[in-house]
């Protein structure tokens, strides 16, 4: 088990240090960081004066190792824009879209196992075949126009939900800013998580029911069923367990796509993440917090992966993290 | 009364064509404790006739007519509950490979525990102990550990002895052991059919083997049932069937066995293959492919009839049969 923790965090690493590489060598393509810190009235010596104390005439090696020893201490560089270190920022953000994050997740939890089950278990029932057509209307339509429709219906038209910003948030451990704790704060975060979770909703019913229907075609189910098990026992225990296993790896990758998904969710939604400060960043042409913005969705992206590689270690018998480490 | 009686079985497939038949009013009885085999090709309707019995084909296969009285009951009219409660509770099966009958991710004790539970009102730690000792009586070394281990950690020989376990967990009256020794390694199959042997006779259970090892038939049942394209073309003692065939195909299986034919030498095969069921020739299924075809063959299927302590389905052995006290008379 332990072998394998220290296998899997090396691997973290060099997906760290790619992900470094590739933020970083974006930032020399995304226009001169100069116009953007000092505008167009100072002159050009000044301007080279600059360039050597900000070390952007260094060769490109050294200029990554620097960031990257910079990054090591926590410095992602500091935004042109908000004048504040970039990591800062970008935590200030974290936890508005992680809580959307979360909230999507619930949705799509929630939601695609008992859908899934159900359209396996009765492929013909009527009820299947209404799930298995709004899941493909899901699948289609983009994230943003999902929540713009939202917003019309809900928000403009009936008025039952209020259309942008996060709503009365409550300060908890300090940092953290929830949703979670106000009537206000649930009625602001219900229709983005929604939007959110509805590209990746269809999609886990529709992997939840392929994967349970050849599950429940095995010999084990079969075996089960002359036994003399009951069928909500063969469908729930024997047959889900199995169902499952495979869904839950693709679902560790989706949930780090989610954080992506976010950007436009957020901007329409004028949700105060990170998403929606990415999109103000790249228009701003604010650098240092894209790269920054990179490397921490990446980290995410690489955290929830190793975490639920570890979890399909411990839910699935046949693997043996024990050995996987030799 | 026997404990099974098969009364014109008859099994179709749904399929864009029309149903086709798979088993064609097959008849048959089982005594209480009585070993009885089921041999022939792949794709005669053995497996069918298996699953047929538990009310457990699998779609599109469907049962289209004829009864199955199973002590007195009929399983073709039961409910759903009356299947549930008969299947693994008074009739168990054995499935063909090990390495996939039990499910993965649950454990050998929570597949037994279950199965007792499902019949019959037992708590856990109860339930567990009969697992232990139907476990003990297959020979399963420290099964106490065997019981928290999971399939993949046993061998193919140890899961099917578990297998067996499971099998005799609520002492059932009828086991039907669906090619338990196909898929696993030649030097195990042995020890596996003489478990099979040893539990039905020590437990009194009747059992139905489906094989196509004639060696495993002879070794194990007491009666042999031949299959042919979905009908029963032989049944007799299994001593006659081994030593005396009467049906072309039956002399042909016996004939096609590597024993009968010296080393060095091509084996003896039947030739051609099974029609298939969409594809059935007009009478008897087997002229095709029969050195003794005549007309009558193309043109009408044989009865069953009783010769002796075997009964045959063939126009070519009933003449001889017929024939046979004249010339014995000349």
């Amino acid at each position: 088990m332990f072998a394998y923790l220290v296998k899997r965090v090396f691997q973290a690493i060099a997906v760290m240090l790619a992900i470094s590489l590739i933020a970083f060598a974006i930032q020399g393509n995304l226009g001169d960081p100069l116009r953007e810190l000092v505008g167009q009235s100072v002159s050009e010596e000044v301007r080279q004066k600059l360039r050597d104390d900000l070390g952007l005439n260094d060769p490109f090696a050294v200029q990554y190792l620097r960031f990257l020893g910079n990054a090591l201490q926590g410095d992602l560089g500091t935004s042109y824009f908000f004048k504040e270190p970039a990591l800062d920022v970008i935590l200030k953000k974290l936890p508005a879209t992680l809580e959307l994050v979360f909230g999507a997740t619930v949705i799509i939890i929630g939601l695609s196992i008992p859908l899934g089950v159900f359209t396996a278990i009765w492929p013909n029932s009527i009820l299947t075949r209404i799930i298995l057509s709004l899941s493909i209307v899901g699948l289609s339509i983009p994230v943003f126009l999902t929540a713009i429709l939202m917003i019309f219906f809900f928000s403009v038209e009936l008025g039952w939900m209020p259309s942008f910003g996060r709503g009365e948030i409550v300060h908890v451990f300090g940092y953290w800013e929830t949703n979670f704790a106000t009537k206000d704060g649930w009625a602001h975060i219900i229709m983005p998580s929604i939007a959110l979770s509805s590209i990746m909703l269809p999609m886990f019913i529709r992997l939840i029911r392929a994967e349970m229907i050849d599950v429940l075609q095995s010999e084990y189910i079969r075996y089960a069923q002359a036994k003399g098990i009951a069928p909500w026992r063969i469908y729930f225990v024997h047959a889900l367990k199995n169902t499952l296993l495979p869904v839950i790896t693709v679902g560790g990758v989706q949930i780090g796509t989610m954080v992506a998904y976010t950007i436009l969710t957020e901007t329409v939604f004028s949700w105060p993440g990170m998403g929606a400060m990415f999109l103000e960043a790249v228009n701003r042409v604010d650098t240092p917090l894209i790269v920054a913005y990179l490397i921490v969705v990446g980290f995410i992206f690489v955290l929830t992966n190793t975490i639920v590689d570890l979890i399909y270690g411990l839910v699935n018998p046949t693997i043996n993290l024990a050995r996987m480490g030799a | 009364m026997s404990l099974l009686s098969v009364r014109d079985l008859t099994v179709k497939f749904a399929s864009r064509d029309g149903a086709m038949a798979a088993l064609n009013g097959i008849s048959f009885d089982l005594a209480r404790g009585e070993r009885l085999g089921i041999v022939g090709e792949s794709g005669a309707g053995k497996s069918i006739t298996g699953f047929a019995l538990m009310n457990l084909l699998s779609k599109p296969g469907f049962i289209d007519g004829g009864e199955i009285l199973f002590e007195g009951e009929d399983v073709t009219q039961m409910s759903p509950k009356q299947v549930r409660d008969m299947r693994g509770n008074r009739m168990a099966m054995i499935f063909q490979d090990p390495m996939v009958t039990l499910n993965p991710v649950l454990t050998i004790g929570q597949q037994m525990v279950e199965t007792l539970r499902a019949h019959r009102n037992l708590s856990f730690e109860e339930a567990r102990q009969i697992a232990l000792v139907k476990l003990k009586e297959v020979y399963i070394p420290s099964p106490d550990e065997r019981l928290d281990q999971y399939p993949h950690e046993l061998s193919g020989g140890m899961r099917q002895r578990i297998i067996i376990a499971m099998a005799l967990l609520l002492d059932p009256k009828l086991i039907i052991a669906d090619e338990p020794t196909t898929a696993l390694d030649v030097t195990i199959q042995a020890d596996i059919m003489e478990l099979l042997l040893e539990m039905c006779q020590s437990n009194q259970v009747g059992l139905i083997l489906i094989t196509h090892d004639l060696g495993v038939v002879s070794q194990v049942t007491e009666r042999t049932m031949v299959m042919y394209a979905g009908r029963i073309i032989e049944t007799g003692a299994t001593r006659s069937i081994i030593n005396d065939p009467q049906h072309p195909y039956t002399q042909g299986l016996i004939n096609a066995l590597p024993q009968q034919t010296p080393p060095g030498q091509r084996l003896k095969q039947i030739p051609g293959a099974m029609p298939t069921l969409s594809a059935m020739p007009t009478g008897c299924p087997f002229h095709t492919r029969c050195a003794h075809v005549t007309d009558e063959c193309k043109r009408t299927a044989p009865e069953v009839s009783q010769f002796g302590d075997t009964a045959v389905a063939c126009h070519e052995v009933h003449r001889l049969q017929r024939d046979l006290p004249k010339e014995v008379a000349q």
